[in-house]
């Protein structure tokens, strides 16, 4: 039976054969690899790289912000940051971060040899860099990059839009090629590889959390994909989709990103959620607080981010009934997060609590997090809206929401597995030292941005009114402490692999789970008999 | 649980870098061909690079495809991959799904909000002052701005060759089902005709597509360009065509396997996936014939 087999794979594969083998050498390895090992942490370098090029824009940004007045870079370029700096980071940094984060712990979470279709799990990597190289090769080319904002808006990415716009939309097909396929692999995996005995409600919450992203990846990257289809129709084909004059709607554009977009938020969030539903018990010494009511939020959450899409939209022109709709529907999000949120207070509370980096993240998480949550309810007022849409408020609460939310998720993430992953301790002062400066810088950075917004600072320009100077140059001071924070978490990892105190299979006391049954570093290929869960 | 110690592996694979190169090159070519074609700038090398691209794709295509096939055939596939495989192909004509839905939104929208709204209706009947004189109906057969968007003489009536299509595709999932009924019962001479006949059906059916087109372009005046009336129904129809003739290559290649003796009454999960995807174009269609055609 296996005469074709075993010509190229050496009887790898057969049933019950205990050949284990170790990576293959060189470069090879990770062009080649099948191991869901080395594709997760192909894709969390990949998002490291791409975190700090966004974030260099962002430097960009804020220098030029520093002073009012025009100092550094043309407007024109400045439109290339804003828009580059935002596709980077949503796209680039902080979605391949959770999917490596999925790579690495789903099949050692759930008992599991790899994941379901390990061949399909290299392509979805190997896509990103790809996309990624034209994406940014734009910037090169004659007209520039994309020039009109991350959400792209017709006309603006249709009619004035840079000759470079077309690979810019065949980049975002390969980005959402990659994700759905990563998506489907992920949803396989979790329903079809659990461990004998892992039954759905025993799974860690991370693997609930994504399994829900992953069908919302499913559901919206395909509209993604319609909505630059239809912009690279209007472009060169003489459609007609989004310009009025054939009977098309430029809000028709909004419609459609939006669609996509908005649970692509939550695409950026949910895995967060599930890394601190796994950090914050291990550091609080106690079981989590209300497990079924977290997958019962999760899973509202993710329904309620297919109705409130026009929220982003309240100004542009939309029936009352539907500003009255989208505004309540909403709020409504508000309670299955602040179900959440009392989840995780009610599991610290009483805890024997120790502070280590990634519970410093966590907590941190949990509570600006919850900052840019209360924003959000602001901004989902329709009325209020008015005043704060396109304004620095906007600007300070979705990276409050991204910063110390999901980027700090992963920051969490990385310290408590990092152990696991390198089979070192990290440096626990380094690391406290990352975590109170990022945590500085970005409070720094972004607090003052309400303050701007709320007294009408509109934002993606790049001068501004001599009343905003004061502010802008503290948010730009906090930026540049926050960007230059990042080096010193390289420093760390780079350290953490190449030595340190040897880590334990368990290295935090309170933590659970079948990822830490294995040894640490964990060996190259685990669970390839599926461990019993009781 | 023992099909849990048989999981599959694979081992190291060169097809994912091959696919992700393959697609790179085509979509530059792709990308250097609409740029040049937009400019007017002439001897574009965009074509050729989108052909090595495409040859990079069928070569991958091949390669991984076939590997799948032999180690599925030798094997190596437990029922729990079978089951993955079930999952993987589900959630991808899910996305599928999702795909098409956002065209049908559009044209939803289109018709329901954005055109009366154009025609002057409503309290955002506003954007009327743009074009003052522009009444809005569906079909539509006038523009807001008929220079840049020269409206369409007529449209495709829904009884003629869309019924002769409906009645082509609807069919074809019947005789694809019979296949699938032989194929179980190892019945391979039927297996071969019925299948056959599926794809003598959906050929059938792009050739009448391609027909009704070239009348729309050449008599109707009805294009792309013709306003959004044009655009949906070329982008929904367009893009179904292309979906019917991906998966008449899927049943193609059925076919060769079949006669080349692949697949049994008990393992063909290639066959069967095929035989999904055939179906929920299928089920496309029967929406496109509803909204696009008829209503």
């Amino acid at each position: 039976m296996s005469a074709v087999i075993d010509t190229d794979h050496k009887g790898h594969g057969h049933a019950g054969d205990d050949h284990h083998h170790g990576p293959a050498k060189g470069l090879m390895r990770w062009v080649l690899t099948t191991n869901h090992k080395d594709i997760g942490t192909m894709y969390l370098w990949f998002s490291f790289a791409m975190f700090l090029l966004g974030g260099t824009m962002a430097m960009v940004i804020r220098a030029e912000l520093f002073q009012p007045g025009l100092q550094i870079v043309q407007p024109e370029f400045f439109n290339q940051m804003t828009t580059m700096h935002g596709l980077i980071m949503v796209f680039g940094a902080v979605m391949p971060a959770f999917v490596g984060l999925a790579n690495w712990m789903i099949p050692l979470m759930i008992g599991a040899p790899d994941m379901a279709l390990p061949r399909m799990n290299n392509f979805s990597f190997w896509l990103l860099p790809a996309a990624f190289s034209m994406m940014v090769s734009t910037l090169f080319m004659e007209g520039g990059g994309p020039n009109f904002g991350w959400t792209f808006y017709a006309p603006l990415s249709t009619t004035y839009a840079p000759e470079s716009v077309t690979f810019f939309i065949f980049a975002v097909h390969l980005m959402g090629i990659s994700s759905i396929m990563g998506a489907i692999n992920v949803v396989a995996t979790i329903l079809n590889l659990r461990a004998p005995g892992m039954t759905l409600m025993k799974m860690p919450l991370f693997v609930w959390t994504w399994l829900i992203t992953a069908f919302l990846l499913i559901a919206v990257m395909p509209v993604l994909a319609g909505c630059v289809t239809m912009m690279l129709m209007d472009i060169h084909f003489g459609t007609s989709f989004f310009s009025a004059a054939g009977g098309g709607d430029p809000v028709l554009f909004q419609h459609v990103f939006w669609f996509f977009g908005h649970p692509e938020v939550y695409i950026m969030i949910l895995p967060a959620f599930g890394a601190v539903s796994a950090i914050i018990p291990a550091f609080a010494r106690k079981p989590l607080f209300g497990y079924t009511s977290m997958v019962y939020a999760t899973a509202s959450i993710a329904f309620l981010s297919f109705i409130v899409w026009a929220h982003h939209m309240f100004t542009v022109g939309i029936p009352l009934t539907g500003e009255l709709f989208f505004m309540y529907a909403t709020m409504l999000i508000a309670v299955p997060t602040g179900v959440k949120v009392f989840n995780w207070a009610s599991t610290m509370w009483r805890g024997s609590m120790t502070f280590e980096t990634p519970m410093l993240f966590s907590v941190a998480f949990v509570i600006l997090f919850t900052i840019g949550g209360f924003s959000g309810l602001m901004l989902a007022i329709a009325p209020a809206d008015f005043q704060y849409h396109d304004t620095y408020f906007v600007v300070a609460h979705f990276h409050y929401v991204l910063v110390p939310g999901a980027i700090f998720g992963i920051f969490a993430s990385a310290y408590f597995w990092l152990p696991k992953w390198t089979g070192h301790m990290y440096d626990e002062t380094l690391g406290k030292l990352h975590f109170w400066m990022s945590f500085v810088g970005m409070n720094l950075a972004f607090f003052p941005m309400h303050f701007v917004g709320l007294a009408g600072m509109p934002r993606r320009i790049p001068d501004y009114n001599m009343m905003f100077a004061n502010f802008n140059m503290v948010s730009s001071i906090g930026a540049f402490m926050f960007g230059a924070t990042q080096l010193l978490f390289l420093f760390i990892v780079i350290k953490c692999i190449r030595g340190g105190k040897p880590a334990a299979a368990k290295p935090w006391d309170g933590a659970e789970g079948l990822e830490w049954t294995i040894p640490s570093p964990a060996p190259y290929h685990t669970f390839q008999t599926p461990p019993e869960v009781k | 649980m023992a099909a849990h110690e048989q999981y599959y592996v694979p081992a190291q694979s060169k097809w994912p870098i091959i696919a992700t190169l393959g697609l790179l090159i085509t979509v530059v070519g792709l990308g250097t061909w609409f740029n040049d074609m937009k400019a007017e700038r002439a001897d574009s090398n965009g074509p050729l690079i989108f052909f090595v691209g495409g040859l990079f794709l069928a070569y991958m295509l091949f390669g991984w495809f076939g590997t799948v096939i032999k180690e599925g055939r030798s094997g190596l596939y437990s029922s729990q991959m079978d089951l993955s495989f079930r999952w993987g192909m589900s959630w991808f004509i899910f996305s599928e799904v999702m795909f098409f839905a956002a065209f049908f939104g559009v044209l939803f929208y289109v018709r329901n909000w954005a055109g009366p709204w154009l025609g002057g209706e409503g309290d955002k009947g506003i954007a009327n002052m743009l074009w003052p004189g522009f009444e809005y109906s569906w079909p539509l057969l006038n523009t807001p701005d008929p220079k840049l968007y020269p409206a369409p003489s007529g449209i495709i009536s829904a009884w003629g060759l869309p019924l002769l299509n409906t009645v082509l595709l609807v069919s074809s999932s019947f005789t694809l089902t019979f296949a699938h009924h032989a194929l179980r019962k190892n019945q391979r001479k039927p297996l071969t005709l019925w299948l056959a006949l599926t794809l003598v059906l959906g050929a059938a059916f792009l050739v009448f597509q391609a027909e009704e087109y070239i009348h729309a372009y050449t008599e109707l005046g009805l294009t792309l360009g013709s306003g959004i009336y044009g655009a949906t129904f070329f982008m929904l129809t367009g893009f179904h065509g292309a979906h019917v003739t991906l998966g008449a290559i899927m049943l193609t290649v059925m076919l060769v396997r079949v006669l080349r003796g692949h697949f049994s009454p008990e393992h063909h999960f290639g066959f069967e996936a095929a035989a999904w995807y055939w179906h929920f174009v299928d089920v496309v269609w029967i929406g496109l014939f509803t909204f696009v055609y008829v209503l």
